[in-house]
């Protein structure tokens, strides 16, 4: 089975924004921008936070409206990208209904998820983490 | 040095309100020399603020400064903001987290210094892009700074990599403790800043960005990443400040006979434990949340449901951020022993803008002088003001902002003010005009208050002295006391011109603070570092003598030599004699 990042409890997020860093770091690098998760407040931060990452959808709309194949499903959930293919187009951007799709100004494409889980490592309070992803059993 | 040269921290944006206009200026040398935030902040006050500048006037500037660690490295989090204080007249200065340091270095400066005053209200949007000068006239006299912040949430790009920043009622009105609220919960808090920006008709600033940083040593600097990181969520070391946070000090101080109750007519509270961290996070803890790159999460949010007293089935459920000062300034201060009623008057104080601190020190002394007949209820607009009575304290705090009375318009400038008016100076607990902290722990908190260069418990931190000679039983010396003090603010100095949070001054220290910033490709050995730290203080106190500061004639408030403390009764003269040799030592002469 393939695996995702999960949102296992949001309410325990305390929005410190450390699994951000994380996905950036993993690059080599410092501060925010390459991340593919994102924290904000849930309309302010009395009200706690939002994770944004990719739930690594069976049939990924992101990589549906895809023109050149950069974007592909992968077997078993989510998407695999190949940025040599990417036109920037950013199709994949809008269809995202949880807006997932990051965008890489510099280089003009998108930043998914590559469900790596090294930002779960640097979750101090459980809030992510990398699951195996479960078929949806409704009896 | 290539990467480094990737690195926008030395970018400094100047901001001319006169003008509606903005500048960018590179100064690589003067972060080199100074780190950045308190360090790179002074030398950009001494710069930019004239001598006998009018603190209210266009020609006060408004410094914010970040560090190289920013970005980097957990719980490099906060951000320095320096200008002359309208609450002392002297030196201002005042740090807070939220996402201000994150946002300020994520939109690519390492400092930002606004000047000038605009003819009608506006906020500033920051990012990488530039500065835009919004309309902010329909925001002026919004009851609540909350509200304010909700609006802009939702006028403004950027969620999650925002702050926010803004002032309430109390600093469009110039109260001289006014503070500034970033992201609902932290605060540029003491010495008025909030004041500062009503003075120049700034509303808010909204400052944004996302970029990445450059790295020296990849390797290096996720192994010291992975080690601070490490320290930060599974040692001891930050532990207090995630489980109940600093009003875990509460009743521990109060056993010790050092919680300022009731003006400090006592250091000990019989209510404490009602009102103490444990019995907040037992009944009352709603959630915790974190400043942006920081695990430790410290901030802690009270939840409590109000029922609307004429409307059955109506209720409304306040987050109210609490911790150890805010517990002591609206609670044993004050002698509200009942956490509703405590929380309210924080509810208040938040939605207004004041420092909570101040305020609550202030309404102390006006309910001593109250009971002792200096002032009547001619004075106070008909409130009678008593301790434990909330409802009182929150008509006091909304007067404070709206000025009523001559008495109010007084109160609105500092205990200090209200006491050369009014009398009763030996009970009017400010020091070098900034109102007292809740440590009444013996001489070294004192010290600390009177000779800081913000007179501030964070400066020198003279109550863990007190605690340590109480703990060790070692006797505390005018001569101990006053270079320990003086050792503790010089290496603050480093920890907040890196901006790192001092709740996590166990785990920077100078060696591993040292690889850190080669990691990044910045090179300073431990001893580069501590000199730094000792010229930051003595510039400091060169702008504090500029202004007109004299350590010999602070004023000592009566109060805290007749109030035994935790480690006895406070000797005047050990005091007087400290303040003399760190005269002596920051005159060069010692």
């Amino acid at each position: 089975m393939v695996k995702r990042l999960s949102v296992i409890d949001v309410d325990r997020c305390v929005g410190c924004q450390a699994c951000m860093f994380a996905c950036v770091r993993r690059l080599g690098k410092g501060g925010l921008d390459g991340t593919c998760i994102h924290i904000q407040s849930a309309g302010g931060i009395r009200k706690g936070f939002q994770v944004i990452v990719c739930r690594a959808c069976e049939n990924a709309p992101c990589a549906r409206v895809c023109p050149t194949e950069a974007l592909v499903l992968r077997e078993g959930g989510g998407v695999k990208f190949n940025a040599e293919l990417c036109i920037g187009c950013e199709n994949c951007l809008e269809a995202c209904p949880f807006g997932a799709v990051f965008w890489d100004q510099e280089h003009q494409k998108p930043q998914i998820c590559v469900y790596c889980g090294y930002c779960a490592d640097y979750c101090p309070y459980e809030v992510i983490a990398l699951e195996e992803i479960e078929a949806v059993n409704c009896g | 040095m290539a990467e480094i040269q990737k690195d926008p921290l030395s970018r400094i944006l100047y901001v001319d309100l006169n003008r509606l206009s903005y500048r960018i200026e590179e100064r690589a040398e003067l972060f080199k020399e100074y780190l950045g935030g308190s360090g790179v902040g002074i030398q950009l006050l001494s710069e930019n603020c004239p001598e006998g500048a009018n603190p209210l006037g266009p020609e006060n500037p408004i410094i914010f400064a970040v560090g190289p660690l920013v970005g980097h490295y957990p719980l490099a989090s906060k951000t320095a903001a320096l200008f002359k204080s309208p609450h002392t007249g002297n030196l201002g200065e005042s740090h807070a987290g939220g996402r201000s340091a994150v946002a300020l270095r994520m939109a690519g400066y390492g400092a930002v210094v606004i000047q000038g005053r605009s003819r009608t209200p506006i906020y500033l949007v920051i990012t990488s892009e530039g500065v835009a000068f919004r309309d902010a006239s329909a925001f002026w006299g919004m009851r609540s700074s909350s509200s304010v912040g909700s609006v802009l949430r939702l006028r403004e790009e950027g969620s999650g990599l925002r702050s926010i920043m803004r002032i309430g009622r109390a600093g469009e009105c110039q109260v001289s403790y006014a503070c500034v609220t970033t992201e609902t919960y932290r605060h540029f808090g003491r010495l008025g800043l909030g004041a500062v920006f009503g003075s120049k008709n700034l509303k808010a600033v909204v400052i944004s960005g996302k970029r990445s940083l450059p790295i020296a040593d990849r390797k290096a600097y996720r192994r010291i990443y992975d080690e601070i990181y490490q320290e930060v969520t599974e040692t001891e070391l930050m532990k207090k400040y995630h489980q109940l946070g600093t009003a875990m000090n509460v009743n521990p101080l109060n056993q010790i006979g050092g919680l300022p109750t009731r003006n400090l007519t006592s250091g000990r509270f019989e209510g404490a434990d009602q009102i103490s961290g444990e019995r907040l996070a037992a009944d009352f803890l709603g959630r915790r949340v974190a400043c942006s790159h920081c695990p430790a999460a410290c901030i802690h949010l009270a939840a409590l449901r109000i029922p609307y007293p004429h409307d059955p089935y109506f209720y409304k459920t306040l987050m109210l951020g609490y911790d150890h000062e805010l517990v002591y300034a609206m609670g044993s201060m004050l002698g509200i022993d009942d956490v509703s009623g405590m929380l309210q008057v924080i509810d208040e104080t938040e939605h207004q803008g004041l420092d909570v601190m101040s305020a609550g020190v202030i309404l102390a002394w006006a309910t001593e002088a109250l009971a002792k007949g200096l002032i009547s209820t001619n004075e106070t607009d008909g409130i009678s003001l008593q301790w434990g009575d909330a409802s009182g304290y929150i008509s006091a705090i909304k007067k404070i902002v709206s000025q009523p009375t001559e008495f109010y318009r007084h109160l609105a400038r500092g205990v200090d003010q209200a006491a050369s008016i009014y009398g009763g100076e030996e009970f009017a607990l400010s020091f070098g005009g900034n109102e007292m902290p809740g440590y009444h722990t013996g001489p070294g908190a004192h010290l600390g208050f009177l000779s800081g260069s913000r007179h501030s418990h964070l400066d020198s931190a003279g109550y863990s002295l007190d605690q340590k000679s109480l703990k060790e039983g070692q006797p505390l010396t005018a001569k101990g006391l006053a270079l320990a003090l003086m050792e503790e603010e010089s290496w603050r100095q480093v920890l907040s011109s890196l901006v790192i949070c001092f709740f996590a001054r166990g785990i920077y220290t100078p060696e591993n603070i040292s690889q850190a910033l080669e990691a990044i490709g910045r090179s300073y050995s431990p001893e580069d570092l501590g000199k730094i730290g000792e010229k930051i203080l003595r510039e400091k106190y060169a702008f504090k003598r500029r202004e007109g500061f004299d350590l010999r004639s602070v004023r000592i408030p009566g109060r805290i030599l007749e109030t035994p403390s935790s480690t006895g009764m406070i000797d005047r003269n050990l005091i007087e004699n400290a303040l003399k040799i760190m005269t002596e030592e920051y005159d060069g002469s010692g």
